[in-house]
């Protein structure tokens, strides 16, 4: 198989206008992919099925990622409560452009017996601009793992034969992988393991609330 | 009855007499064949089904019976995760049971949400919209912990007197026989529980 050099530059000759940019990955498996730009997404991924000594014809696995503003704190929860809302949601949460949500595609070729090779595609940022091309059109098997993506990061890919919710329900609100959404009313106060679980919820649902409306709500008290 | 005449039946029947009453002939045909629906929802139904199969046998208990239809069916083991998406489904196929109908919440997603208790998408407990008659905890329960949950619901079929105010369900004319079936709302289900049929901990148990 070519080196993702020789993919990348063969890429950029037959594409002149693509943007093809190489991502290094640091951790021990150093499985680096391609970064592609969203206007030529769609064309670059045909050129990779249809070149002759590419044949990339197997879409094994699409998944999707979200990348946080670098200064927003991990597992960040955004609070349910109206007044907060605006607020919290407009602090840090993609609206500077530095993050951005990302959908990855592993491509293998069936024919040659080789890959894998890691596409990447990134929407401009993580609220407004989520679109990205759909490579459904290219290869049949993402048709369900895109609209998993959508369902789950909120990712709007153009060119979807049937972009509706996978997972979830229609009607729900929110993408549940970019933690957005927001807590059901049906927190049940309980010991558990996780000891800030509980905390972390909303004053509204805060193990205090529960207890005082139980409390009255009982019959017997 | 009382304990001697229950010592007298005993007695009796070492000489071949049978004893018996309407009330535990009736209770005896129904705990004999009870039905279940046949349906799981995740990895309890592997469970389900081997204790359905030979080596567990629940042929047993007269319950190896699985119906594809809640028509026809006594008996509903909620076998397995229930998702918010699926729980008005599984609400409605409790309804379209015929009475007299019995619950058994299997597992520890069935009976509280388990290990996704603090997700999003998962029901917290399917008691909170169906009256359970047995919790069975496990992660997947043990075949033989759905044996037991069935001798369970067995003896408590057997002890239901047929008139009275304890009679079940199915006896009293006024009782309901289905629940409000949940909407699907913007953030979760609508309403989160059903009052008529479970109320939130107490602060006692909760504290």
């Amino acid at each position: 198989m070519e080196t993702l050099e020789e993919i990348c530059f063969r890429i950029k000759t037959a594409l002149p206008a693509a943007r093809v940019e190489i991502i290094p990955n640091a951790s021990p498996c150093g499985q680096r992919s391609l970064l592609l730009g969203r206007e030529q997404g769609l064309a670059v991924a045909t050129f990779l099925r249809d070149d002759p000594q590419l044949r990339l014809d197997y879409c094994s696995n699409v998944t999707g990622v979200d990348r946080l503003e670098p200064s927003l704190p991990q597992g960040f929860v955004q609070s349910p409560s109206s007044a907060g809302l605006k607020k919290e949601a407009g602090e840090g949460l993609g609206e500077s452009g530095t993050g951005c949500l990302e959908a990855v595609y592993h491509l293998f070729s069936m024919a040659h017996k080789n890959g894998p090779v890691v596409l990447r595609l990134r929407t401009e940022n993580r609220l407004a601009a989520v679109r990205l091309p759909s490579l459904t059109p290219v290869w049949r098997s993402c048709e369900f793992q895109e609209r998993e993506i959508f369902d789950l990061f909120g990712i709007v890919f153009d060119g979807h034969p049937d972009l509706r919710r996978l997972l979830m329900w229609e009607g729900f609100q929110g993408f549940p992988m970019r933690r957005d959404y927001l807590v059901a009313d049906d927190f049940e106060c309980e010991p558990t393991p996780h000891g800030d679980v509980p905390k972390r919820m909303s004053p509204r649902q805060g193990c205090a609330e529960v207890i005082q409306k139980t409390a009255t709500a009982d019959p017997r008290v | 009855m009382e304990v001697t005449d229950q010592e007298l039946k005993i007695d009796l029947q070492k000489q071949g007499v049978l004893m018996t009453s309407l009330n535990e002939l009736y209770n005896w045909g129904r705990k004999n064949s009870v039905w279940p629906l046949q349906f799981g929802l995740a990895c309890c139904a592997i469970e389900m089904i081997a204790a359905s199969m030979a080596r567990y046998d629940l042929a047993r208990f007269g319950a190896e019976v699985f119906r594809p239809s809640p028509r026809q069916a006594d008996l509903m083991i909620v076998a397995g995760t229930v998702t918010k998406k699926m729980a008005p489904q599984v609400v409605r196929l409790y309804n379209q049971m015929a009475e007299p109908k019995y619950v058994i919440a299997m597992g520890a997603c069935a009976i509280s949400g388990g290990p996704f208790k603090q997700g999003y998408n998962v029901l917290k407990g399917i008691d909170r919209y169906l009256p359970v008659d047995v919790h069975i905890p496990g992660c997947p329960p043990r075949p033989e912990a759905l044996l037991h949950a069935f001798m369970t619901l067995q003896n408590k079929i057997a002890s239901q007197p047929l008139t009275g105010p304890a009679r079940p369900r199915h006896l009293r004319a006024g009782a309901p026989s289905e629940f409000s079936v949940p909407q699907c709302g913007p953030h979760g289900l609508v309403p989160p529980s059903n009052p008529a049929v479970w109320r939130p901990p107490t602060a006692a148990q909760a504290g």
